[in-house]
């Protein structure tokens, strides 16, 4: 027998052409609250599924109890002992709370009928223990994300797990259920189960944890003792690296004010936001996925109009209620989520290009493809998109490439202002740079921009000042001299009022 | 079965609108037998009300079936052609030798329905190809296998055996046989869906394929299933129609799979898949069988029978999509 429950050696998970775990090696005790500490996209959910039989690793072994195994699919992780909570909500709205409690494993009578009155009274019992309050006969349609999210929990629990994974299972309950939720916790771990523990929230490791286990870019770094290791520690283990010049920002002397925005806010989504962005300035937006970075931009975008608070541009207080007018106001948006709301994949370059101008190269209704073509052709030139040729579609190019093509798009609305969500997110090293190139000559144009990254190296590299939000709220302001990522960190994770004033 | 409904929702406005599908469908069809009743004095009759049952017995067997693939998101177009080319096969087997029993006949078209509903759920579920393309594809290749069987042909009544007409007709029970089979395959159906893990597989499926995923249910062998069954449903109805109908002609149930779709989409099934009943089904086949025989029965333009098909479409849609809505801001507040 092995002294470990389970055991992961050299992990490594390929999606497309990129490898987003590379070698990674995890152990976890019979008995034991061990939990996986990372940045966004440091690999944890990948690693997770691979655990749970999602994903099938691309590389190294997997043991269960000191004996090799692997999983096909979820059910033979399931059958081994190993149960989930994932990030992203898992029932079916369509199904009521004891069904889906019980989905899959529904208890039958001899004949294999449904025992319906079985189903129901157990479901009961369960969340009665779990101190749950539900009405069992409620679609998960009609529920509320902290409800979802008890069931949730309470089908991992029925489950008589040895393995338990929490993803992230905090991050929607209120303080109150967070602190049943641990009490839970601590009472399977006394009964034996092994469970693994992902949160954002520093402070909950240290409430709960053992031990835990850091990545970082898809890599192992280290396993420590909870006890013995500091948050500081923890916090220098997940961000690591040191900032290279892959960053290369110009120096520009900032000049006017291109966008001011004043309380904006959007009740129950961010609140209070206030700042201000120069012409020939990056303003960087750091914080955890949903903190409502993306939410401001949309909002100032007109995509989802502020509850309250004021915009200006250019000095000219504005109200932006639609998205086109906010195009003819000066402003680009480039969302996070380039295959669903940058591109149209199915179009090839030049169509996509010309997509927000489409009016210019009409006449009489009829487009004059010439004009359109090399307008296309320019500012693909411009972005230096690689590709084979400008008709080629948009969804065959990698990940880099379509984020030029979209960057392309939105230069060819002549922008004064641009805002980018995650601009290099799921890119590689070397387009990345490439893109970092580009955004530091917009800027030296005059062009303001406001960019939304949850990687620090390149917030802290690009930026001009960061902004910090967390849950909503801004936590944090910085100027560029003043940041480090260890402030913004802790700005990120925890409402820290340090830098609130401007 | 004498538990009740046990996704049966208690006493709360919303779920009662949730229930409206079949609430509103309800009341449509009692307005519908009051007005036409008030005009045509034949059509509130015991014997009519058998005559609608008839009509719409085949109509049932196949849409309940439509109905468990459009739970899983998914939907079978091929049905009609399915149903053409078993009555094809299976008349010109009983013409080819008579003496074979009416038992064997079923089970043969049952069996020939099942053939072609695997192809369906191998295109679908190992093809990975989109059920509609799949099955468009499908709904011509199975036509067109009609005519290449047949070579044009038709079975005429005269050159079936005579006893049959009495599968789907006679009345060995006090009513004619084919209801007695819609009867019985309604209920297999509310048992399956309702009682068996496979059954509940199906909505799991179609109200979030990831969510099902994750809890270990075989997504691609749900979806293979439901295509199989809904060809064994059109196989039966295939037999049932040349037994009923006493023929089998190229164009039999030529674009009966819009039927079936409009009887689940009336009966509040959703489009998008995992909501849907069979009491629900039960009662959109209703709906459109009255529509039918009181467009005869009041003798107006059989047009208007299309177009009130149509309506009842649009507003059971439209319906649906307001409630969702409805719930979706709800949970916001």
């Amino acid at each position: 027998m092995s002294e470990y429950i389970l055991e992961l050696k050299n992990i490594s998970k390929r999606f497309g052409g990129v490898e987003v775990l590379h070698g990674v090696s995890f152990a976890l005790r019979p008995g034991e609250v061990h939990a996986l500490l990372g940045e966004n996209g440091a690999g944890k959910s990948t690693l997770i599924k691979v655990i749970t039989g999602i994903h099938q690793p691309d590389g190294g072994e997997i043991f269960l109890n000191g004996q090799r195994v692997h999983f096909d699919d979820a059910l033979q992780a399931r059958q081994a002992g190993i149960a989930a909570i994932y990030q992203e909500l898992s029932l079916c709205p369509d199904l009521n709370v004891a069904e889906n409690i019980f989905l899959g494993r529904q208890p039958t009578t001899v004949g294999g009928r449904i025992d319906w009155r079985k189903l129901y009274s157990e479901a009961e019992r369960l969340l009665t223990s779990l101190g749950v309050h539900l009405d069992l006969r409620t679609k998960a349609r009609e529920l509320s994300i902290a409800q979802m999210q008890s069931v949730e929990i309470s089908r991992a629990f029925s489950l008589d797990a040895r393995i338990l994974i929490m993803d992230e299972p905090t991050s929607s309950l209120t303080l109150n259920e967070v602190a049943e939720l641990f009490g839970l916790v601590r009472r399977l771990r006394e009964q034996g189960t092994a469970i693994i523990f992902i949160s954002h929230r520093l402070e909950e490791l240290f409430e709960v944890a053992d031990r835990v286990t850091v990545l970082r870019d898809g890599s192992y770094i280290d396993t420590r003792l909870v006890k013995d290791v500091s948050r500081d520690e923890l916090v220098r283990l997940m961000v690591g690296r040191t900032i290279s010049n892959l960053f290369p920002k110009q120096d520009v002397q900032p000049g006017e004010i291109a966008l001011k925005v004043d309380h904006l806010t959007h009740t129950g989504i961010f609140e209070d936001i206030s700042f201000e962005l120069r012409k020939g300035e990056i303003l960087g937006m750091a914080g955890l996925v949903g903190a409502g970075r993306t939410d401001v931009a949309r909002a100032i975008f007109g995509v989802v109009p502020p509850t309250s608070g004021t915009i200006e541009i250019e000095g000219r207080p504005v109200e932006i209620s639609s998205p086109q007018q906010a195009i003819s106001l000066g402003l680009a948006y480039v969302p996070e989520d380039r295959q669903q709301h940058g591109l149209i994949p199915a179009m090839n370059i030049t169509s996509n290009i010309s997509l927000p101008i489409l009016k210019e190269y009409a006449r009489r209704g009829w487009l004059v493809d010439k004009a359109e073509r090399a307008a296309a052709f320019s500012a693909a030139r411009q972005m230096e998109v690689r590709a084979n040729t400008i008709w080629q579609i948009a969804r065959t190019l990698s990940g880099g490439n379509q984020q030029k093509v979209v960057l392309a798009k939105w230069l060819s609305t002549k922008p004064r202002i641009f805002i980018l969500d995650e601009p290099t997110r799921g890119i590689d090293v070397g387009t990345k740079a490439a893109v970092h190139a580009l955004m530091s000559n917009l800027a030296a144009e005059g062009i303001a921009i406001l960019m939304i990254s949850s990687e620090l190296p390149e917030v802290l590299g690009m930026s001009d000042r960061i902004l910090v939000m967390h849950e909503g709220q801004m936590t944090g302001h910085f100027t560029r001299a003043e940041a480090t990522q260890e402030k913004i960190i802790s700005a990120a994770t925890q409402a820290v009022t340090a830098g609130r004033a401007m | 079965m004498t538990a009740k409904n046990p996704t049966a929702p208690r006493s709360n406005p919303l779920r009662a609108l949730t229930r409206f599908r079949e609430l509103g469908i309800i009341i449509f069809i009692l307005i519908l037998a009051v007005v036409v009743g008030l005009r045509a004095s034949d059509f509130l009759t015991l014997g009519n009300f058998r005559d609608i049952l008839v009509d719409i017995s085949i109509l049932v067997i196949v849409a309940l079936a439509q109905t468990m693939v459009i739970l899983t998101h998914g939907i079978d177009l091929s049905v009609g052609s399915s149903i053409g080319l078993v009555a094809m096969m299976v008349a010109f087997t009983i013409k080819t030798d008579p003496k074979i029993p009416l038992v064997v006949v079923v089970l043969l078209g049952m069996a020939l329905g099942a053939v072609l509903g695997t192809f369906n759920g191998l295109i679908i579920a190992v093809g990975k190809v989109p059920p509609i393309i799949a099955t468009l594809g499908t709904l011509s290749i199975y036509r067109g296998m009609v005519f290449l069987y047949s070579q044009g042909y038709w079975i005429p009544p005269y050159q079936l055996p005579e006893n049959f007409p009495d599968l789907a007709k006679g009345t060995p029970l006090g009513i004619p046989n084919v209801i007695i089979f819609a009867i019985v395959v309604a209920i297999l159906v509310y048992y399956f869906l309702n009682y068996t893990r496979t059954g509940r597989d199906i909505y799991a499926v179609g109200s979030n394929p990831d969510a099902a995923q994750y809890v270990g249910i075989r997504k691609q062998q749900i979806i293979f299933l439901v295509y199989v069954l809904s060809g064994i449903a059109a196989g039966l109805a295939g037999v049932l129609w040349a037994s009923r109908f006493e023929s089998s002609q190229t164009n039999t149930a030529l674009g009966f799979e819009l039927q079936t779709v409009a009887a689940a989409i009336i009966g509040g099934v959703s489009i998008g898949g995992g909501v849907g009943t069979v009491p629900g089904v039960l009662l959109g086949a209703l709906a459109l069988g009255m529509i039918n025989n009181a467009v005869t029965l009041v003798r107006i333009s059989p047009f208007w029978e299309q177009a009130a098909q149509g309506l009842l479409i649009l507003i059971a849609v439209v319906s649906d999509t307001l409630i969702t809505r409805r719930i979706q801001r709800n949970k916001l507040k």
